[in-house]
């Protein structure tokens, strides 16, 4: 192997620069107020955990793992989620009494990548976790609580696609028979490949009127009007938990007054196996990636020993400020160029412009080498040189 | 502005015959494209920005959403395992990938040999087929590889099976049939979704009648 250049790093790690660390620090600030507001606790976990618990419980494939030993020859993960380490969290220490638990995050997960850029292995999620309820309100807030944060994060242009998992199953089940049968026709929807489904859908020996029904179902998307179109297509019982699932959840967003922003798309399926119900993905302009996502996940709890439901969503920070475009890059920081015999002056200074809430340095002026280089890059520049009074410059 | 379409197409016989298809759907798309060493073409009156890429590149313009549609092969789908939405077969430029090698030679057992434009999807199918391969990836000119010895075996698009014949070749296994696929970036599906259905819709009836015509 070659060796490596001073300025390399692994593939996928990003720097943040001043610039973008101070828009990803508002547009942080901004999502996380408004996620306290709707009464979620930020907790931390460890960056790393084990491979056996938290690294096959999450969603995450294996082969994006970042794997690492101990020294007792544990294989340990970097973090490639928080939903699993707030489930283990929750199911382990907090879960003691029977009440619904609103747990948020704000933390970088770590996926690794083969292909070339455009793809960080490292990224922050901003997310919330609502474990221990089953009822679709949790959902709608879920749904509700995310297109709050993003109106606060100031997206304009978005769109929440929503489907649902166990109608899908259900459906497919009804048509198919087998669960086997079942799972290989959802993996194509996993796979958006539309093509191979209807193909697949001719191969199977059904009714035409069945092939018809499989057929249409990949037209359920729009607003209200696709639950009773889905109503159509679905026979008997099974299936219509689902659908009336939908019906509340649009009940429920529309009583958010959000429902404008969200569209159903019963053809989502965001995973093979995580989630259970509700799943939903968010775009916005001028991002090719979902900006968002999130679901309702009842079986992962169960895999840290506690049986009940839960339903979160992540938010992307990077793709989120891809969406938000290129804002010019703006400091308003003051600089203060002083000599030894004002020195106390500029601190004193300094001082008040801080307390201000007025973002200021304090610069020694022998230690620049090009004074108007310097000048140049701040606000607002003071002279406190010589003897002479305080002059402002710009 | 949004309003614009873009589309990522290969160049030459593809692009024709898609924009073939394309005109017969209703699109006001000009009779001839004169320039053809532009990369980016512009139809005003459809909104549509065309973007001429190699076939190989197409998924990618589309995946990370600089694109939102393209025309891609099957081929090129299954290679490079993209996140877009694959919604229609169009029924252009069919052919089919096939393992060809010079006539009545086997596999080396030792360390058979495969070369392809289509790593991935040449070393699933051996897999598949339980034999254990060494793939050699080439860019092009795929039917020398056996005729100088480098492998024993190609993996390679076949439309009429005149290029193999040409070179001494046969084919041996046919793996799947290839034809042009409409693929769709999965936020531009969302975000423009009203074009974007229509575009569809009526590609689907242009290609259905075609297929029922024949």
């Amino acid at each position: 192997m070659s060796s490596l250049f001073m300025f390399e790093k692994p593939l996928g790690m990003r720097d943040t620069l001043p610039a973008i660390y101070e828009r990803k620090y508002n547009l942080k600030q901004k999502i996380d107020t408004e996620i306290k507001k709707w009464g979620y606790q930020f907790i931390e976990t460890p960056t790393l955990e084990y491979y056996e618990t938290v690294g096959t419980a999450s969603a995450i494939l294996d082969q994006q793992l970042f794997k690492l030993l101990d020294q007792q020859g544990h294989t340990l993960v970097l973090r490639p989620d928080m939903t699993a380490p707030i489930a283990r969290v929750a199911a382990s220490k907090l879960l003691t009494e029977e009440m619904p638990l609103r747990l948020a995050y704000n933390a970088s997960v770590f996926r690794s990548q083969q292909r070339e850029g455009g793809r960080p292995a490292e990224f922050e999620q901003i997310g919330v976790e609502y474990i221990g309820d089953k009822t679709i309100s949790a959902d709608g807030e879920g749904i509700s609580l995310l297109i709050a944060s993003l109106a606060e994060a100031g997206v304009e242009n978005y769109q929440v696609s929503v489907g649902h998992i166990g109608f899908v199953q259900s459906f497919f089940q009804q048509i198919l028979g087998t669960k086997e049968r079942a799972e290989s026709l959802t993996k194509y929807l996993y796979e958006k490949n539309y093509v191979g489904y209807r193909q697949h859908v001719e191969q199977l020996a059904l009714s035409s009127i069945d092939k018809q029904r499989l057929h249409d179902f990949l037209k359920l998307r729009g607003t209200q009007e696709v639950i009773s179109l889905a109503k159509q297509l679905i026979e008997g019982n099974q299936g219509s938990k689902a659908i009336e699932e939908l019906q509340q959840l649009w009940d429920i967003l529309v009583d958010y007054g959000v429902e404008g922003k969200v569209r159903f798309d019963l053809s989502l399926v965001s995973h093979m196996s995580y989630y259970t119900g509700i799943v939903y993905e968010v775009y916005a302009e001028g991002v090719g990636f979902p900006i968002g996502s999130g679901g309702r996940y009842d079986l992962l709890l169960e895999k840290f020993g506690k049986k009940t439901g839960a339903t979160g969503f992540a938010i992307r920070v990077d793709r989120l400020l891809e969406a938000l475009g290129r804002i010019e890059k703006s400091n308003n920081i003051e600089c203060i160029l002083f000599s030894n015999e004002r020195r106390k002056e500029a601190f004193q200074l300094a001082k008040e412009k801080r307390s201000a809430g007025i973002q200021v340095i304090t610069q020694d002026i022998n230690g620049v080498k090009d004074v108007d280089a310097c000048t140049k890059q701040y606000n607002e520049i003071t002279l406190l040189v010589g003897k002479a009074g305080m002059e402002v410059v710009k | 502005m949004s309003d614009i379409l873009t589309i990522a197409m290969p160049k030459g016989r593809i692009f024709e015959e898609a924009a073939d298809l394309l005109r017969e759907a209703g699109f006001r798309l000009p009779a001839e494209f004169d320039d053809s060493r532009k990369l980016i073409i512009n139809v005003e009156e459809e909104n549509f920005r065309f973007i001429l890429a190699k076939p190989m590149d197409v998924p990618t313009y589309v995946e990370h959403g600089v694109a939102d549609l393209g025309i891609a092969g099957k081929d090129v789908m299954l290679e490079e395992e993209r996140d877009v939405y694959e919604l229609l077969d169009l029924h252009i430029s069919a052919c089919y990938l096939a393992v060809a090698g010079l006539p009545n030679t086997e596999l080396n057992e030792i360390a058979p040999r495969i070369a392809t434009k289509y790593p991935n999807v040449a070393a699933a199918y051996f897999r598949e087929q339980g034999s254990q391969v060494e793939i050699i990836k080439l860019n092009g000119s795929i039917e020398l590889a056996p005729i100088i010895g480098l492998t024993d075996r190609i993996v390679d698009i076949v439309s009429t099976g005149k290029t193999l014949v040409e070179n001494g070749l046969i084919e041996y296994e046919r793996i799947v049939d290839i034809t042009s696929r409409l693929i769709v970036n999965p936020a531009s599906y969302r975000m423009k979704e009203q074009r974007i259905s229509e575009l569809v819709n009526r590609l689907t009836d242009v290609v259905k009648e075609k297929e029922s015509a024949k």
